[in-house]
């Protein structure tokens, strides 16, 4: 019989390997979920995975949009993997980068038509402040009267989206957009654009911000008191007490970063890529940014990595759905097996597998 | 006020409950035996959609629900599977299971919006059901609903009367002392997730099937993680849980009434009122720190790995 042995610590190898492993188990699942479709699983497979990347029809519009995807994944999912290192549970990403985005947006359109340079620095610190502010909501709720932060941050998300309904169709409203709901083209006016910055590489201030995230966090964890102390929390949170970490002291500085660059990146999108608040211009960076953060193992390279891949489901995802007809939602599924594969063969790191002998206790 | 009809919107707060009060009943039991399972959203909208799928196809609401409850189950396997073979992080299966529902939701339910679900029978004769005020409110349900009641006696008679419940609650306080005592502590909360999934799974299938009647991606808009919230609200006690439900409910189905009647309050202040009301309640719950950790499994969320 197989016995699971707890090794004394996780196994450098497989932590490595075992990312590795989940995707390909899931392009098998993937794969064979599409072939329940009835399309050709191996077809279906190349051109999520290789046709964005290669494919001279395709590439030359889908490898810009690799950065673009992969900007806020990337950017949300170091602020998540801070609180999840440090056992802080912030899954409301999704209601922070929508509250972002609206502080952003209607800080810009108070000042609109100024053409001032200022405006855009001020919308970006916007965005941050407002991400920041939703996700202290739980934060404080959980040091004060020591709230579930998973569900109230989760329960935030729904209200941050009445709100952002009642913004694109009130308050934010485009005055000129003939009744339609929507803001305005925040893409369009020079004081509120956020372009991109190298033509034909999908690079915008987002992606620029995502990349400092990940050297700024790599710094922290591995040169700095703070992120020792977060992984010391994370890991042994009795040690952590003796040795003067201030829970709550953490549980705020993990919630408040990983809500400001939630908000941060609701507010590139809505400067650029989406272009304008709308009801819906959220489409579930958030919750998918928690599979980023955890099948880059928490670590700001893996995190980077995992978000250049995820986004390449994304487009590749759009591929599929245009070239074989496969459902949008199949992508979806598809993200959510890779967790869960990853989850699984997560074993391997953290157990030895033995094989029981019969007298052998 | 507002002309709002009292009876109908007992009869409605009943309705809009249930679903509620099925996922959070399933999801007690399962805390009760030490395992979080945060993937009640997950498991709500592929009863949902299941549910509304086989009650479309075979005309047997009956059926839909009998699927809604399996498919539930089956995705609660999987998260049993991992959290207790494959000994992985309770939280993070539990939100892969929610993400991967959605997902799975979406598009096993292509081509079904729209469609209208078979009518559910009434199992009272008309005659009751058309006896004035008591007769809409006490008769003029659909059986789940009569079942979502007597499952939360149930499981309160056989958690607190019963050796089986005694059991349930060892392994959820200790399930090392469960496990030298030697109690199952991997069968009992295997089974106790599978339980769970199903109450979940049947939920969403009432949801699509009985209430709304009809599929639309995304529909069960939080109500899982609501359940999650009932559950810590009403302390794992089931009665309690059945309260909240319909507290929560109540504030539904009055601020839809509100929105139809056309009150001067913006529709999305009035649409968010539910969310923020649960917020609340739990605040309230948890800042009373002796009655907060009263009743919590004491083995909640951990990782259970028998080394003798």
């Amino acid at each position: 019989m197989l016995r699971l042995e707890k090794r004394p610590a996780p196994s450098r190898g497989w932590t490595m390997a075992t990312p590795v492993l989940a995707v390909v188990l899931t392009m098998i699942a993937g794969g064979l979920m599409f072939a329940a479709l009835g399309k050709s699983p191996v077809e279906a497979i190349r051109i999520i995975f290789w046709d964005p990347l290669f494919n001279t029809q395709f590439a030359s519009y889908a490898r810009p949009q690799i950065l673009v995807k992969a900007g806020p994944l990337i950017l949300i999912a170091i602020g998540l993997s801070l609180g999840f290192r440090a056992g802080v549970w912030n899954i409301g990403a999704e209601g922070q980068y929508i509250m972002g985005a609206l502080a952003g947006a209607a800080f810009g359109l108070a000042l609109y038509p100024s053409e001032s340079p200022l405006i855009f620095p001020g919308m970006v610190i916007a965005g941050a402040l407002g991400g920041w502010a939703w996700a202290m909501i739980p934060a404080i709720l959980k040091t004060r009267f020591r709230t579930n932060e998973i569900l109230v941050s989760l329960l935030l998300v729904y209200v941050a989206e009445k709100l952002l309904a009642s913004a694109a169709t009130g308050l934010l409203r485009n005055p000129e957009g003939r009744g339609f709901p929507g803001s305005r083209q925040l893409n369009r006016l020079d004081a509120m654009d956020n372009p991109e910055l190298i033509a034909n590489t999908g690079m915008h201030w987002g992606v620029v911000t995502a990349f400092i995230a990940v050297i700024m966090a790599y710094v922290l964890l591995n040169k700095h008191l703070l992120g020792y102390q977060i992984k010391l929390a994370g890991q042994a949170p009795r040690a952590a007490r003796f040795a003067g970490v201030n829970p709550s002291r953490l549980i705020v500085l993990c919630l408040g970063t990983s809500g400001a660059l939630a908000g941060l990146a609701g507010l590139f999108e809505v400067t650029g890529p989406a272009g304008q608040i709308s009801i819906d211009f959220n489409v579930g960076y958030g919750f998918t940014a928690i599979i980023v953060a955890f099948l880059g193992r928490l670590h700001p390279i893996g995190i980077l990595l995992a978000g250049l891949l995820m986004a390449l489901t994304y487009i590749g995802g759009e591929l599929a759905q245009m070239m074989l007809q496969i459902p949008a939602p199949a992508i979806q599924a598809f993200q959510g097996m890779l967790l869960f594969f990853l989850l699984a063969v997560d074993v391997l790191s953290n157990y030895r597998i033995r094989i029981n002998t019969e007298g052998v206790a | 006020m507002f002309g709002i009809d009292p009876i109908t919107l007992i009869v409605a707060l009943v309705t809009v409950s249930t679903p509620v009060l099925l996922a959070a009943v399933g999801e007690l039991v399962v805390e009760k035996t030490g395992v979080l399972n945060l993937g009640v959203e997950g498991m709500m909208i592929t009863g949902a959609v299941m549910g509304f799928v086989v009650a479309v196809d075979t005309g047997s609401p009956t059926l839909g629900f009998l699927a809604g409850m399996a498919s539930g189950a089956a995705l609660a396997l999987i998260f049993g599977l991992l959290t207790q073979l494959l000994l992985s992080n309770q939280v993070a299966t539990g939100l892969a299971l929610t993400l991967f529902g959605l997902g799975l939701s979406a598009l096993l339910g292509v081509g079904y919006p729209g469609l209208t679900p078979p009518a559910v029978a009434d199992p009272f004769p008309d005659a009751l059901s058309d006896l004035p005020v008591v007769g809409p409110i006490l008769f003029g349900h659909s059986l789940v609903i009569y079942l979502s009641v007597l499952l939360v006696a149930v499981v309160w008679y056989v958690l607190g009367h019963t050796r089986a419940g005694l059991i349930i609650r060892a392994v959820g306080e200790n399930h090392d002392a469960a496990h030298a005592l030697g109690y199952k502590v991997i069968r009992i909360r295997l089974m106790a997730i599978l339980f769970g999934g199903a109450c979940a799974g049947l939920g969403g299938a009432f949801l699509s099937v009985v209430r709304v009647q009809n599929w639309v991606e995304g529909m069960t808009a939080g109500a899982g993680w609501i359940a999650l919230a009932l559950v810590v609200f009403a302390s794992w006690k089931p009665w309690r849980a059945l309260l909240g439900a319909y507290l929560f409910g109540g504030v539904t189905a009055l601020q839809l009434r509100l929105q139809a009647a056309g009150v001067d309050v913006p529709v999305e202040i009035l649409s968010m009122s539910p969310y923020v009301v649960t917020i609340i309640v739990l605040v309230i719950m948890s800042s009373d720190r002796s009655r907060a950790a009263l009743n919590a499994p004491a083995a909640l969320g951990k990782v259970f790995h028998a080394t003798g």
